[in-house]
């Protein structure tokens, strides 16, 4: 046996897929589908997704005109940038092939001592990342985001079902002044944020390491945790059930037509009752 | 001392259950899951919420997704979801039957879960198909003994 191979006798299993450009709504079914119909655990890291697409959490869709309070949606609906609303929580952010995705899709009780509620599960992940950043800058954990110092590098969202959750993070490394431009300042924002700019308030991590370092460094911590067995995509998609009925979804331009129509409604309401 | 004696007084006058440890109160004469859901029940009609320790190990929930009236339900299955911080967490129900109202009071007020998990948090009101279904689940005093098990094991 190999050291690495000794040190993981004991550990859960875990099956790690590695992607490269692998679009984020077919990550995110993927996922979705792994959480509710799978028993195992995995690790999924897509590196980059090809086309700008804005994702919203759960209740991004919940109210109409809800999408027009987080993005321009003029401007969106003008350049036909694709709004995915997702099944997990959190806010919306802008992603493409600047950003790093990593998910992990656990049973409630593979991480020893874990309880699967929100706060416990989210500090465990940073504690995972706190061994993959040592060195390379002031990182923290800051109400539910991952910083350097006091700049954002790293959005998290989860969802927890009866015996299993799900922790996914869509990861700077780098990205578009241009695309920043799609999203409005959200009336929930953390306290951190100050009231700063978009531009202000996160980072780039390409300044802090090299992307292939990331990665790995990734893989190294979560195998303190787990026994990694790599799958491939293809592999994995012959054993899923194709009808399994998702969440996560791609809105069309009558939604965020009729969220724009019912905003503009609500504002023009209120300026005649003044 | 004096205050710990008013509170105790207070829960037994309301009928709650304190464990001074967990911090999380447990209304007597209702049913509860693992999952921790509650059922209030009077024959066949069910009313169905979270528990206090559910709230407050979630955080501030701020989005309730409901399922319609006349959605059939199932014992252990899930239902709808909370959103508090960053995540999602499926509400299971405690009882299969048919959901004959929904509390609409939560899609403008979803910390009515959170203030009031056991009255005015209310989720939905089931008429069951099977009562015998609550031999299944835990009594007050099950549910506060699974609740310190579960807290004292992480």
């Amino acid at each position: 046996m190999t050291v690495s191979q000794i040190r993981n006798v004991g550990l859960p299993l875990m099956k790690l897929v590695r992607w490269e450009g692998v679009p984020i709504l077919r990550q995110l079914q993927l996922e979705e589908q792994l959480l509710r119909t799978s028993s195992e655990n995995w690790c999924i890291i897509n590196d980059g997704t090809k086309n700008p697409t804005i994702v919203m959490g759960i209740s991004g869709i919940s109210k109409l005109g809800k999408p027009a309070e987080l993005l321009k949606l003029d401007r969106v609906l003008n350049d036909r940038i694709p709004v995915i609303r997702r099944f997990s929580g959190g806010g919306t952010v802008i992603v493409d092939h600047g950003t790093v995705f990593v998910s992990f899709i656990c049973n409630k009780d593979a991480v020893s001592g874990l309880q699967p509620y929100p706060q416990p599960i989210m500090s465990w992940s940073s504690q995972l990342y706190a061994l993959v950043f040592r060195e390379f800058g002031d990182f923290n954990l800051r109400e539910n985001d991952y910083v350097f110092g006091d700049r954002k590098f790293g959005g998290n969202a989860q969802s927890i079902t009866k015996n299993r959750w799900i922790h996914h993070t869509s990861f700077l490394w780098d990205y578009e002044v241009s695309n920043m431009a799609y999203l409005k300042h959200p009336a929930r924002a953390p306290e951190y944020r100050m009231a700063r700019d978009h531009l202000e308030f996160i980072c780039r991590m390409k300044e802090y390491m090299p992307r292939s370092v990331f990665i790995d460094r990734t893989i190294e911590a979560v195998e303190t945790h787990f026994s990694l067995r790599p799958v491939r995509l293809e592999a994995m998609e012959t054993d899923l059930n194709p009808r399994f009925a998702h969440s996560t979804k791609l809105l069309t331009k009558q939604e965020l037509e009729a969220a724009g129509f019912e905003s503009h409604l609500k504002t023009s309401s209120l300026s005649h009752s003044l | 001392m004096a205050s710990r004696l008013w509170a105790s007084k207070a829960a037994s006058y309301l009928r709650l259950s304190v464990f001074h440890r967990g911090f999380s109160s447990v209304v007597e004469d209702l049913k509860y899951a693992d999952s921790h859901e509650w059922v209030k029940f009077d024959g066949k009609s069910a009313v169905v919420g979270i528990t206090d320790h559910a709230q407050d190990h979630l955080g501030d929930v701020v989005y309730v997704e409901l399922p319609e009236a006349g959605t059939t339900v199932t014992q252990g299955s899930s239902f709808g979801a909370v959103e508090s911080v960053k995540a999602t967490s499926d509400i299971n129900s405690p009882v299969s039957g048919k959901v004959v109202e929904v509390n609409e009071e939560l899609s403008s007020s979803p910390g009515l879960i959170n203030a009031s998990p056991y009255e005015n948090g209310w989720i939905i009101k089931v008429e069951m198909n099977d009562t015998g279904e609550l031999n299944s689940l835990m009594d007050s005093e099950q549910y506060t003994k699974f609740c310190e098990e579960e807290d004292a094991k992480h």
